[in-house]
């Protein structure tokens, strides 16, 4: 089994997940690289993506497992071939086939960025620190079962508030993806359930990093 | 504008529809182009991108030197609403940039339910919707595709009309548009120029004046212009062009896979059906070329599903060849292929076992009329035998599922002729007990029946459409005798079809009509999730305009049509001695047992008519 490490920016973060398989799918044929498929009624080409993105948040760390049919390609090669066959705003940065068990992947780095049309709110840095440094913050949470109350402070292992310009506050996270889980945009519905006065006009994602337990860049 | 669009784009559905990117997307540097030309398709984008002529079209115009063509389609209600709250103009894909900004506005038409969308996406984009409120060779608007073979509802919105295969008078069209640009010629003086080129038809050189019945009284010729604007075809399909890059959605659309057409035209001749006689003369691509091309558009999309695709394709006659040497190139890639709109013939049966189409679409028929006296007014060649006998073998091979197709309104058509669908089906059911190899899982037959929409250009283009209310009380007769569990009986609502009807054969009359259903809010009518009958009726009203004039009237042999202006080949004597021939109950065979003279042919220089 190889492993992809790519990016997902620009206009392709309006591409939902499933899309991006069937995307990414085409692409191995166009370079060439034919995949290995699934057994049964209906093969189909065994791809996998770690950590399915919503759609609208971009990310230049995401992981596709997959196994090529037939001889093997040096990894450069892949890479190569891959990225002339993709579109603008998905890019492979490297292909490698020593990878660490996904199911070690806990963490992750994300900057999610506020926009305030009419600049950023007065003493916005305070009350966003304490919001956060709370013993704990209750958020719902859309699930499989309805809606259920979700505590997110035992979740968030980091986080920075930094100004990005005279609208745009930026905050940067490090919060668990994986058992359990936090959306990133789960913050930003903190804030507009708390302190609804700081709500901004807008906020959107971007994944930087992921990690292992040992809060080791995962690869 | 594209700050305002990031912000809605996570409200909308599926918004990878809005934002372009596609592999092979085609964009160019605005220093580089002369003419921009914004190809609107008046649907959805998962529609649009499914539609082969939009693609050619596409790679025809991109091929040319200086201009850039790009892609528009049809909002979805979600972000429609986003874009009038925002007041974010309808904008071109590849460049994000607002329609208003393009030279030309190209439009292809496919059915005639869309047109409230050509509306709507004109006032979405701040276009005036009215050719004569638009100044200027800015923002000229022209269409082409099946539906302006009967112009005239939209010819008070359009500045001209392409008609018939676009391949080669397209590059005409633009380059003249070019060359008008370049010395700043006025609008007026563009029409002149662009309705000598064949096929071009510009509508405000015609007048239409009406009697006091309502009929037309007569199409008057203004400049010097033709009488008569005859479509235009490739005569050569294996030269024509061909786009084997295309562009490859990144979101789902509904047909996702590669599209050949192996030939063009029917060689059938079934009554009601408008695309076998408008799009004659029969024409054939070689076994070798579309081979070529099929490679190619696969390895260079990535498809893993190609369609062969033609009116009738079991009557392509290199199909053993040409599926002979396509099967082991797919099955060693993992490509399937599929070739729908089979007969059942014997070698089709044999190419449906290898491709196992049973398994990926089921056994499905069309037979329209349940009784061979209809099926032989409407010229269906198909018999009850050849369905009993496919049937017959599906069924001992352990398939459990058939689809039958009809359609009721037809004409000549009695109860009896109604009942002969039931009876019809009874056969089947009876055919599956004496053979079907696995009875366990039980039998499934689905039947549909449509409500019979008369349509220019074919023999039927006079005939009544019967009213909404009898149509209805024939789905209940038949609805009654389907005793079985089996069946599983649909019919679809008159009301689209009776739209249908009046779009198909309407006039110049229609335009208000057009614009106030819109203004009513309808858009989107061939969606159920936004027909909105009530809106057109609304418009009918107002706009004192009857829709039984165009249904449930029927249209008089020696009336002047509202669509005489234009020849699609096939004449009206040969239209008028088939009207005569069904009601004759006499078949006029296929065009294999020589030709009937349909008149197409004299569409030809180069080459014989191919049937
Ligand atoms: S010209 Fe003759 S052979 Fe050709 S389509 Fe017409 S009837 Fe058929």
């Amino acid at each position: 089994m190889l492993r992809l490490l790519f990016e997902k920016t620009g206009n392709a973060v309006w591409i939902s997940h499933l899309d991006l398989m069937r995307l990414f799918q085409r692409a191995f044929k166009r370079a060439g690289l034919p995949l290995t498929h699934t057994q049964g009624f209906n093969p189909r080409p065994s791809v996998s993506i770690a950590l399915p993105l919503s759609v609208g948040v971009e990310s230049v760390c995401e992981l596709l497992d997959f196994t090529l049919d037939g001889a093997s390609v040096p990894c450069e090669e892949i890479c190569e071939r891959l990225n002339a066959a993709l579109v603008p705003g998905v890019r492979v940065r490297e292909a490698y086939d020593t990878g660490k068990k996904l199911k070690e992947l806990a963490f992750l780095d994300c900057a999610v960025t506020f926009e305030y049309d009419n600049g950023i709110p007065a003493d916005i840095h305070e009350k966003l620190q304490k919001l956060f440094a709370a013993e704990s913050l209750i958020v719902p949470k859309k699930g499989k079962n309805g809606i259920q109350d979700q505590d997110i402070i035992p979740m968030i292992k980091k986080l920075e508030i930094a100004k990005a310009g005279e609208k745009k506050l930026v905050l940067n996270a490090r919060i668990c993806c994986q058992n359990p889980s936090l959306n990133p945009m789960q913050l930003v519905a903190a804030i507009g359930l708390h302190l609804p006065e700081l709500k901004p006009d807008f906020a959107k994602c971007k994944r930087l990093e992921i990690y292992d337990l040992n809060q080791e860049v995962f690869r | 504008m594209t700050e305002k669009l990031q912000r809605i784009l996570p409200m909308v559905q599926k918004p990878a529809r809005y934002t372009g990117g596609e592999y092979n997307e085609i964009k160019k540097n605005l220093e580089d182009v002369r003419v921009r030309v914004a190809f609107c398709f008046p649907d959805t984008y998962e529609i649009g991108m499914s539609n082969v002529g939009m693609r050619i079209l596409y790679g025809v115009m991109n091929e040319m030197d200086g201009v850039w063509c790009e892609r528009v389609f049809a909002p979805w209600g979600d972000m429609e609403e986003a874009m009038r709250a925002n007041k974010l103009p309808l904008w071109a894909l590849e460049s994000q940039d607002p329609v208003t900004d393009f030279d030309m506005i190209a439009i292809t038409i496919g059915y005639e339910m869309c047109y409230t969308n050509i509306l709507n996406m004109l006032d979405l984009a701040g276009v005036p919707l009215y050719a004569k409120e638009r100044h200027g060779l800015k923002n000229i608007v022209f269409a082409g595709g099946v539906c302006t073979f009967n112009p005239e509802p939209l010819a008070d919105f359009v500045d001209f009309f392409s008609l018939g295969e676009g391949e080669e008078s397209t590059v005409e069209i633009v380059s003249l548009y070019d060359r008008a640009k370049a010395e700043n010629w006025s609008k007026e003086k563009f029409l002149t120029e662009v309705a000598k080129i064949p096929g071009v038809y510009v509508p405000s050189f015609y007048e239409h004046s009406y009697n006091s019945d309502g009929t037309l009284k007569a199409i008057t010729t203004m400049e010097d212009a033709p009488k008569t604007v005859t479509k235009r075809i490739v005569e050569n399909l294996d030269d024509a062009y061909f786009p084997t890059k295309m562009i490859v959605p990144s979101t789902e659309i509904v047909h996702d896979r590669a599209n050949l057409e192996v030939f063009r035209g029917c060689i059938r001749g079934c009554r009601f059906c408008q695309a076998g006689f408008s799009c004659r003369p029969v024409r054939k691509k070689s076994p070798e070329v579309l081979y070529r091309q099929a490679v190619e558009t696969l390895v260079d999309s990535g498809h893993n599903e190609i369609t062969l695709s033609s009116l009738s394709t079991s009557d392509y006659r290199q199909l053993k060849q040409l599926t002979d040497e396509m099967i082991p190139y797919c099955e060693s890639r993992r490509i399937n292929l599929s070739v729908p709109s089979l007969r059942a013939d014997n070698f089709s049966r044999e190419l449906m076992q290898k491709l196992q189409t049973l398994r990926k679409s089921g056994l499905t028929f069309a037979p329209e009329a349940g009784t061979q006296r209809l099926r032989d007014v409407i010229n269906k060649n198909l018999t009850e035998e050849e369905i009993l006998t496919t049937c017959a073998n599906a069924f001992s091979g352990g398939w459990n599922n058939v689809k039958l197709y009809f359609m009721l309104g037809l004409p000549t058509e009695t109860d009896e002729d109604v009942l002969g669908i039931a009876d019809l089906v009874y056969k089947v059911i009876q055919t599956w007990k004496e053979h079907a190899s696995n009875k366990k899982r039980g039998l499934r037959i689905h039947v549909a029946t449509a409500y019979f929409v008369p349509k220019p250009h074919t023999p039927f283009q006079w005939e009544k459409q019967i009213d909404p209310q009898e149509y209805l009380r024939r789905c209940r007769l038949l609805k009654d005798h389907f005793y079985s569990k089996s069946i599983e009986y649909n019919y679809h609502t008159p009301d689209i079809s009776r739209l249908e009807a009046v779009t198909a054969r309407g006039d110049r009359r229609l335009a208000p009509v057009l614009v106030e259903a819109m203004k009513n809010g309808a858009k989107l009518d061939g969606w159920d999730e936004y027909f909105n009958y009530q809106a057109w009726l609304d418009a009918f009203e107002t706009c004192g305009i009857d829709p039984d004039f165009y249904t449930v009237r029927g249209f008089g042999e020696d009336e002047i049509l509202p669509w005489d202006t234009i020849d699609v080949g096939v004449t009206k004597k040969f239209l008028l001695k088939e009207r005569k021939q069904a009601y004759a109950e006499t078949v006029t065979p296929d065009c294999r047992h020589g030709c009937a003279g349909c008149g197409a042919a004299a569409l030809l220089q180069e080459v014989k008519c191919d049937a």
